[in-house]
């Protein structure tokens, strides 16, 4: 966390191959004005794939994909920050996958909430996510870039998981009911795992060698 | 499109919605689980292979297919292209406007597609003309007539009844070459998948949300299943959250609500 210096808040994830960069900026003044929401911040996200973080080179263009997964990060992020705390400003949230390896949304997020925390905004939980799928009739959790093109499934989910509250579930595949139910629980409870790391690195940001014991005294 | 323009209005309806579903009772009258009345009319542009304008209450959405050929995707060689585009007219909405697609129905022609896709509805195996080389293209572009809320699933709907009812040219390979046949064979569909969407209001999950009650919703959820009850595609939608146990009951609800739509459009597709 906090690697960019000119940004107000930042994190960087390593999850797999994933390697993705997020980087907060605000609250600042809101450009074009029209725009100004009274009563609550208004939060801008773009994920956006560097060219070279797939084995095909991207079109640095935004794609149709990487719009909607813009628009559903924001709607991951939003819940978990007290936006009512500050009217009338923007807070930007940049997401850069330098490299890609399946679920790079949820990682992304998870990087991008670090990112908001260590900009100082406040928030009412963190976000962390994960995904899950099937592969040969087994739901399998974390699917990586191989596993994502050949299985039969994926289903990113991030959650606040203080808050027990999903603020993200895609679903594209073929689950039956029990299968789905198996597979979000899975992600529900992978996330939860993540968590204890961003926890962690969030604790060596703000109490390194202050309070070593608040991990372990949460966590017991 | 987003219809949250006045807030002051927005918040006296939601206590009033809220107020109302406490007692299982919805602004229209409608049960938690009731859709609006839904209407298929197929076979409504000659000039298209398929089409189908679909009404769900006061929304009105005109699905129309085309069928051409080209060269498949590099991964998959011997499949055909299956596209769904949507877009929302300046004419279905004061708050609509023309120019590139926006966020939103970015997310909805995705959605959507990912539902007829993930179904495997059209086997597009079948769309292989040759492999490698030349397969069948199908595009399906969505216009948005009228927007009354629940976008999602009158556009799902009509994508679905201009599919099912949807005829393209037949090819032949002769000498290496693909020639162009008198006759015209049905897009090969397997399935029929079901959209069924839902907005949390309060605590309460309502099933096809108009706009009015778009306005005031907390957070939107699209769950899409098969024939067989199978989950194939899933969305969240807006700045809430969910509780996992509301999941689960909107993919109970999107099974049992979604059998008799699928009936619905069968018929309306035969």
């Amino acid at each position: 966390m906090g690697l960019l210096k000119n940004a107000d808040g930042s994190a960087y994830i390593n999850w797999g191959k994933n390697k993705i960069m997020a980087a907060v900026y605000g609250p600042k003044e809101v450009h074009p004005k029209h725009q100004v929401l009274p009563d609550r911040a208004l939060l801008r996200t773009r994920y956006h794939m560097a060219p070279f973080s797939v084995d095909e080179r991207k079109n640095p263009a935004p794609s149709r994909r990487e719009i909607e997964i813009s628009k559903v990060i924001r709607e991951a992020l939003v819940p978990a920050v007290t936006v009512e705390d500050y009217p009338r400003t923007a807070i930007e949230v940049w997401v850069e996958v330098l490299q890609s390896d399946g679920g790079s949304r949820v990682a992304g997020i998870t990087a991008a909430s670090l990112a908001l925390a260590d900009a100082g905004i406040n928030m009412r939980d963190l976000v962390v996510g994960c995904s899950c799928g099937i592969i040969d009739s087994q739901v399998v959790a974390d699917l990586d870039d191989t596993e994502d093109k050949e299985g039969s499934g994926d289903m990113p989910v991030a959650i606040m998981p203080n808050l027990n509250q999903v603020t993200l579930l895609q679903v594209d595949g073929m689950y039956s009911r029990a299968d789905f139910q198996k597979a979000f629980e899975l992600a529900i409870a992978k996330g939860k795992e993540v968590y204890g790391m961003q926890r962690e690195a969030l604790m060596k940001r703000f109490f390194e060698g202050q309070e070593a014991g608040m991990v372990e005294e949460e966590s017991a | 499109m987003s219809m949250k323009k006045n807030y002051v209005v927005e918040t006296i309806r939601k206590a009033q919605m809220v107020e109302l579903l406490a007692k299982g009772r919805r602004v229209d009258e409608r049960s938690p689980d009731e859709h609006r009345p839904l209407t298929i009319q197929t076979g409504v542009i000659q000039k298209a292979n398929g089409s189908a304008i679909v009404t769900l209450g006061n929304t009105e959405v005109l699905a129309g297919v085309k069928v051409a050929t080209g060269a498949p995707f590099p991964d998959t060689p011997d499949k055909g292209l299956l596209v769904v585009n949507a877009e929302i007219l300046p004419l279905a909405s004061p708050y609509a406007e023309p120019g590139p697609p926006s966020e939103e129905a970015i997310e909805l022609a995705r959605v959507v597609d990912r539902g007829v896709r993930e179904s495997e509805m059209v086997d597009l195996t079948k769309l292989c003309i040759i492999e490698g080389k030349t397969v069948y293209t199908v595009f399906v572009d969505v216009n948005i007539m009228n927007v009354d809320g629940n976008l999602f699933d009158a556009t799902s709907y009509a994508v679905v009844s201009a599919l099912r009812t949807a005829k393209m040219k037949k090819y032949a390979v002769e000498n290496d070459k693909v020639v162009v046949k008198d006759d015209v064979v049905p897009v090969p569909v397997e399935k029929t998948p079901v959209s069924v969407t839902m907005a949390r209001i309060g605590d309460v999950l309502v099933v096809d949300p108009s706009s009015e009650e778009e306005a005031a919703m907390d957070m939107r959820i699209t769950i899409t299943t098969d024939d067989d009850g199978n989950v194939c595609a899933s969305q969240k939608g807006e700045a809430s959250t969910i509780t996992p146990a509301h999941v689960l009951e909107a993919v109970d609800t999107s099974i049992r609500v979604g059998k008799a739509i699928r009936a619905q459009i069968i018929e309306a597709t035969k």
